[in-house]
C-alpha cells in the first residue's frame, strides 16, 4: 500500500524543489499515517512467536509428531516488539521533517508562525489516520505531556532567562501572574456560571465550581505558546520577559485554583477556611516550588565543583539534577515550572564556571534541540488531539468561552498596569498594554489540564469543556498569533535591539550600579540597588567560593566579561582565516596609536610628531596585529557576507584592502602549512556551524586557561628584544596579561625586526588561539549577564 | 546616623513635594548648622565598601554639578547644593514628550561625564578612563592593574571607532568628548536606570 504512495511523490520531480520538498512531505505524512494501522494490525497477531518462520516450525511441532526441520528463516517480521521505540521515533522524525519544511517554503513561515502549520499538520495527521483506522491513538497523553514533553522547554527557558531583566520587572511580572490569573479565572468562571444559567443553551447542569474550575483551567497563559509566537516577532525585551515572565510564573496559581476547584467540585461546597487554606496553599505551592529547584541548583553546582576529572558527564548532571527537582516538586503537588525555573537559574552561573567549554556547548546544543523538538511534537499531537475528541459542539458556551477570555485579559492587563504604573520607575504605555493583553495565549497546558479532569466526575461537562478549549487555543494561536506579527509593526512597538554588549556599556553597567547604590547609602535608603549590592556580596565571598572550583571564583565579572570578547573576536578571526574579516574592519582604522594621554606635547607640529616616522608597510603590519589583539567593534560598521569580499571599488582605501587581503592570505597559507601541528579542522570560510552557534543571547567565548598547573605554551612576545626565532616556555596567563599589555602599549617599535617578524607573530598568535581550541581546557566563561543577581 | 536621617527626611519631603530645585526655606535648615564637608560622608558606614566612593563623594562637591556654568570644587557644600546634586536621580515623571527625554537624558548623562572627567577640561582622556576601570576594580585584588589597563584602553579603541571612524595614523583621538559621550551611550535607558526611589519615607525625623 505505502508503495503506491511513494511513487505517487515520484510523479513531480521535475517540478521545483520547494514543490518536491513538500510532495515528499505529504509522502511521508501519509506513510505515517499508514504504519501506525499497520503495527496496529499486527498486535491481535502477536502473543505466539517472534518471526514467522520459526513460529511455524513451532506450530508444526505442536501439532505433529514428525521431527523434520524447516529451513532457517532468512527473513522475518517483527513488529511488535519494538512497536512502541519505533511509532516514538517515527513521530520524532516527522516532527522534525516539518521543521526541515517550513524552512523550504519561507513565503508561508512568513506570515504563519510556525505553531500554526504545526498544528494543521497535527490535523493532518490525524485526519489521515482516522480516514485509515477509524480510530486515532490516544497520543496527547497527560503523562507524556508533563513529563516529557514540558520539562526541556521549561528548563531550557529557566536555564536561559536573562536575569536581570527578569528581576528588574519581579513584581510586575508577579502581579500579572498571580493576580491577573486569578480575576481571569474568576472573571470566565463566575461569567460562564451566568451564561450557563440561560435557559435555552442546556448547559444548566454545570455548576459553579464547574465553571470556576473551567475557569482556571483556561486563564492561565501558557509558556509554550508564547515562546513559539514571540520568538518570531523580535519585540523588545522588555514587553518579552513581562508576558514570558508571567507565563512561567502563572503555573503556580493554576496549580492551586486547579487542585482547589477539583476538591471542592467534589465535596460541593466552599467555606471561607477552604479559601484561606487555598490562599496558604499557593503559598506553600510557590515558594516551596521555588525552594526545591534551589536547592537542586546548588547541589548541581557544587557537584560540577568536582567534575574536573570528567568532563564528559557534565552536561547530563545539569540535566538530571534539573529533571529531579521537577519531579521533586511534582511529588508534593508543588509547582513544578517554578522548580525547574529556579533550579536552572540557580545553577548557570556557578556550573558555567566550572565546567568546560565543550559542555557548555552541549548543555545549550541539547536544551534546544530537546525543546524544539518537544515544542514542535506539543503543537503536532494538538492537532491530532483536536481530530481524536471527544467533542461536544456547544454553541453558547464555546462563543462566550472566547469572548470571556478576551475581554478579561483586556480588563485585567489594563487595570492591573494602573495600578502597577504607579510603582514602576518606566511606565507601561498603551502600546505596551496591548501587546501583552494581545500576547497571552492559551495553549497546550490548557488543554492537558483539562484532559486530566477526571471522566467519571465530570461526566457531561467534559466534552463540553474539551471542545471549548481546544477552539480558545486555536483562537488564540491562529488568529492571534497570525496577526500579532503585522500588528507589531503596525503599532511600531520598539524592537529588540541587534546590538550587542560592548566593553563601555559594561562598564558602564557596573558604574551605575555601585553609583546608585552609594546614592541610596547617603540617603540611607535601604533600595533595591543596596540589597542587591549587599547580596552580590553576600554572593561573591561565600557562595562562589563554595560552589566554584579553582581560581576561577574570584575573578570580578568586568574582567571575565572582557576576557570573553575578546576570545570570541580572536576565534572569529581564526575561524575565518582573517581574509574575509579585513574588509569589514576597513572603516576603521583608529588604533592605540591615535588614542594618546593627554599630556603628550599638545598638537604635534608637522615637523616634530610624538612617534617616530613609519614605513607605511610596517604601520600596516603593526595595525593588523594590533587589531587580532583588540576588540573590534563589528557590530557597528558594515556587516559583510561572507560570500561577498568584494568592497565597493569606489570606497576610499579600496588599494588598501586588496593589499591588506594579500598579506592576509599569505598568513592563510602560513596556517594552512601548519595544519598538521593542529588538531583541529580548519573550518571552511562560511561555516554554518559557527555561524548557527552564536545564537542570540549568548556570546561563545573561550575564557584563558588559569593556571591551575599551567600548560606551557610557545609565546613570542611581540616587543622583545629577542630575535624572532627565538622561543621562551612561559606561563601563558602572563604570556596572556603581558602581550595584551604590550599590544596595547604600542611603544615606538623596539621591535624592529623585519617586516616578517610581524607576520610571523601575527601567526603565532593564530597557533596559540587554535591551539585553545583544539584543547579541551577547564576555561570556561560566564555569561554576559550576570553571576547571581545583577 | 545623623546625617543620614537628616538627609532622608529632607530630600523625602522635597522630593514629593515635586517641585524644581530651588532654595527653599526649610526647617531642618535652621537645625542643621554647618555646612557638609566631604568627612561627613566618610561616616557612612555602607559607603565604605563601595568601590567608588571617593568619586561619588567629589560628585557631591563639583561646582558643575550645582549648575550649568560651574567650575572647579568646593570644600563644602550647604543644603541646596546637595539637593541640586540629589536632583539628577529623580525618576522621570511622565508622561515625556521626547525633548523632556532628550534633556533628562543628557542632564544624567552630563553627571556621569563630569564623575569622569576629573579635571575638567571638557574630556575623558585615556588616563582618566583608566582611572574609573581602575576602581571599578579595585576590589578585586591582584588582577585588578594590568587587566584594567586593558580593558580601559579597549574600550577607548571603541569610543574612538565609533565616534570618528576613519583615522588617519597621524590622527589623534584625545578623549571622549560629551558628544561622543552621549553617542556611546544612546543605547544606555539612562533616564530610567539612572534614578532613585524614594518611596516609603514618611519617617521625617528632627534633627537635634
Amino acid at each position: 500500500m505505502f508503495w503506491r504512495r511513494a511513487a505517487h511523490g515520484r510523479v513531480g520531480f521535475r517540478r521545483s524543489l520547494p514543490e518536491l520538498g513538500l510532495l515528499l512531505l505529504a509522502t511521508l505524512v501519509l506513510l505515517e499515517g499508514s504504519v501506525l494501522p499497520l503495527g496496529a494490525a499486527s498486535s491481535p497477531e502477536t502473543g505466539i512467536t517472534p518471526g514467522a518462520g520459526v513460529s511455524h516450525g513451532h506450530a508444526d511441532k505442536n501439532h505433529s509428531e514428525t521431527k523434520h526441520k524447516k529451513p532457517f528463516p532468512v527473513l522475518g517480521l517483527n513488529y511488535d516488539s519494538v512497536k512502541t521505540p519505533f511509532e516514538i521515533s517515527l513521530w520524532v522524525l516527522l516532527a522534525s521533517l516539518m521543521k526541515l519544511g517550513f524552512h523550504l517554503l519561507p513565503r508561508v513561515s512568513s506570515i504563519v508562525p510556525e505553531s500554526c502549520l504545526l498544528i494543521v499538520v497535527g490535523l493532518l495527521v490525524g485526519g489521515g489516520i482516522k480516514l485509515i483506522r477509524e480510530e486515532v491513538p490516544p497520543v496527547l497523553d497527560t503523562k507524556l505531556f508533563f513529563y516529557c514533553l514540558l520539562p526541556p522547554i521549561i528548563l531550557d527557558a529557566g536555564y536561559f532567562l536573562p536575569i536581570r531583566p527578569f528581576m528588574e520587572n519581579l513584581g510586575t511580572i508577579l502581579m500579572f501572574a498571580v493576580v491577573g490569573t486569578l480575576w481571569n479565572a474568576f472573571f470566565v468562571g463566575g461569567f460562564l456560571f451566568a451564561v450557563c444559567q440561560i435557559p435555552h443553551a442546556s448547559l444548566s447542569h454545570i455548576g459553579l465550581l464547574p465553571c470556576l474550575l473551567f475557569g482556571s483551567i483556561i486563564s492561565a497563559v501558557d509558556p509554550v505558546a508564547v515562546l513559539a509566537v514571540f520568538e518570531e516577532i523580535h519585540i523588545n525585551e522588555l514587553l518579552h520577559i513581562l508576558v514570558f515572565g508571567e507565563s512561567l510564573l502563572n503555573d503556580a496559581v493554576t496549580v492551586v485554583l486547579y487542585h482547589l476547584f477539583e476538591e471542592f467540585s467534589e465535596a460541593g461546597t466552599v467555606t471561607v477556611l477552604d479559601g484561606f487554606l487555598g490562599v496558604i496553599s499557593f503559598l506553600v505551592v510557590a515558594l516551596g516550588g521555588v525552594l526545591v529547584g534551589a536547592f537542586y541548583g546548588f547541589v548541581a553546582a557544587l557537584t560540577s565543583r568536582f567534575t574536573y576529572h570528567i568532563r564528559v558527564i557534565e552536561p547530563l548532571f545539569v540535566f538530571v539534577y534539573s529533571y529531579m527537582a521537577y519531579l521533586s516538586a511534582e511529588v508534593f503537588h508543588l509547582s513544578g515550572i517554578m522548580a525547574l525555573i529556579a533550579c536552572g537559574a540557580v545553577m548557570r552561573p556557578y556550573v558555567e564556571a566550572n565546567i568546560s567549554h565543550k559542555s557548555h556547548t552541549t548543555i545549550k546544543y541539547f536544551l534546544k534541540m530537546w525543546s524544539s523538538v518537544s515544542e514542535t511534537l506539543i503543537f503536532i499531537f494538538l492537532g491530532v488531539a483536536t481530530v481524536e475528541g471527544p467533542h461536544q459542539w456547544n454553541w453558547v458556551f464555546v462563543t462566550a468561552t472566547v469572548i470571556l477570555c478576551l475581554v478579561s485579559r483586556v480588563i485585567g492587563v489594563v487595570g492591573l498596569t494602573f495600578v502597577i504604573n504607579k510603582f514602576r520607575m518606566v511606565n507601561l504605555t498603551t502600546k505596551d498594554q496591548f501587546i501583552i493583553a494581545y500576547g497571552g495565549l492559551r495553549g497546550a497546558i490548557a488543554f492537558s489540564l483539562g484532559f486530566l479532569l477526571d471522566i467519571e466526575h465530570f461526566k457531561d461537562m467534559r466534552e463540553i469543556f474539551l471542545t471549548a478549549i481546544i477552539t480558545v487555543v486555536f483562537f488564540t494561536v491562529f488568529v492571534q498569533g497570525m496577526t500579532i506579527k503585522p500588528l507589531v509593526e503596525l503599532l511600531a512597538v520598539k524592537k529588540k535591539q541587534e546590538a550587542k554588549r560592548s566593553i563601555n556599556e559594561e562598564i558602564h553597567t557596573q558604574f551605575l550600579d555601585h553609583l546608585l547604590t552609594g546614592i541610596e547609602d547617603i540617603c540611607g535608603h535601604y533600595g533595591h540597588h543596596h540589597w542587591k549590592d549587599k547580596l552580590n556580596r553576600f554572593n561573591k565571598k561565600y557562595v562562589k567560593g563554595f560552589l566554584i572550583a579553582g581560581e576561577r571564583s574570584k575573578e570580578p565579572q568586568l574582567i571575565a566579561f572582557y576576557h570573553k570578547l575578546e576570545m570570541k573576536q580572536a576565534i572569529q578571526l581564526v575561524e575565518s582565516g582573517g581574509g574575509s574579516k579585513l574588509p569589514s574592519a576597513m572603516p576603521s582604522t583608529v588604533s592605540m596609536q591615535n588614542i594618546q594621554p593627554k599630556n603628550q606635547p599638545p598638537p604635534p607640529k608637522p615637523t616634530e610628531r610624538a612617534l617616530p616616522q613609519l614605513t607605511k608597510g610596517r604601520e600596516e603590519e603593526i595595525r593588523k596585529i594590533l587589531r587580532s589583539n583588540l576588540q573590534r567593534t563589528r557590530q557597528r560598521l558594515h556587516s559583510y557576507n561572507r560570500h561577498t569580499l568584494v568592497a565597493d571599488p569606489d570606497e576610499e582605501g579600496f588599494q588598501d584592502i586588496i593589499l591588506k587581503k594579500q598579506k592576509m592570505m599569505e598568513l592563510d597559507r602560513k596556517i594552512k602549512e601548519m595544519a598538521n601541528y593542529l588538531s583541529v579542522p580548519s573550518h571552511p570560510k562560511d561555516s554554518p556551524t559557527m555561524s548557527r552557534a552564536r545564537l542570540a543571547s549568548d556570546p561563545q567565548a573561550y575564557n584563558i586557561k588559569l593556571p591551575a598547573g599551567g600548560v606551557p605554551t610557545i609565546q613570542v612576545d611581540l616587543a622583545s628584544p629577542q630575535s624572532p626565532d627565538s622561543v621562551n616556555l612561559l606561563d601563558e596567563i602572563g604570556k596572556a596579561e603581558q602581550k595584551e599589555d604590550s599590544g596595547l602599549m604600542m611603544k615606538p617599535p623596539e621591535s624592529n625586526g623585519p617586516e616578517k617578524a610581524g607576520e610571523k607573530d601575527g601567526w603565532r598568535d593564530q597557533q596559540k588561539l587554535t591551539r585553545c581550541l583544539s584543547d579541551p581546557g577547564p576555561g570556561a566563561e560566564e555569561d554576559e549577564d550576570e553571576p547571581f543577581l545583577p | 546616623m545623623k546625617l543620614e536621617t537628616c538627609l532622608t527626611g529632607f530630600v523625602s519631603s522635597h522630593v514629593r513635594s515635586n517641585t524644581h530645585v530651588a532654595p527653599r526655606v526649610t526647617p531642618w535648615l535652621f537645625f542643621y548648622p554647618h555646612p557638609f564637608r566631604k568627612e561627613d560622608f566618610n561616616g557612612i558606614p555602607d559607603l565604605a565598601s563601595n568601590p567608588i566612593r571617593t568619586q561619588i563623594v567629589e560628585a557631591f562637591f563639583d561646582q558643575r554639578n550645582f549648575s550649568k556654568d560651574g567650575d572647579g570644587k568646593v570644600d563644602e557644600i550647604g543644603f541646596e547644593e546637595f539637593l541640586v546634586v540629589m536632583s539628577h536621580f529623580r525618576p522621570p515623571s511622565l508622561p515625556m514628550t521626547d525633548e523632556q527625554r532628550d534633556s533628562v537624558r543628557k542632564e544624567k548623562l552630563r553627571f556621569l561625564f563630569n564623575m569622569h572627567d576629573s579635571d575638567n577640561d571638557g574630556m575623558i582622556t585615556l588616563e582618566e578612563y583608566r582611572h574609573v576601570v581602575e576602581e571599578l576594580l579595585s576590589r578585586s585584588g591582584a588582577l585588578g592593574k594590568e587587566t584594567a589597563k586593558g580593558i580601559a584602553d579597549a574600550a577607548m579603541l571603541e569610543v574612538a571607532s565609533i565616534s570618528v571612524g576613519h583615522m588617519e595614523p597621524d590622527e589623534f583621538y584625545e578623549g571622549i568628548t560629551f558628544d561622543h559621550f552621549l553617542k556611546l551611550l544612546a543605547t544606555f535607558e539612562i533616564e530610567s536606570k539612572m534614578s532613585v526611589r524614594f518611596l516609603n519615607m514618611d519617617t521625617i525625623t528632627l534633627c537635634k
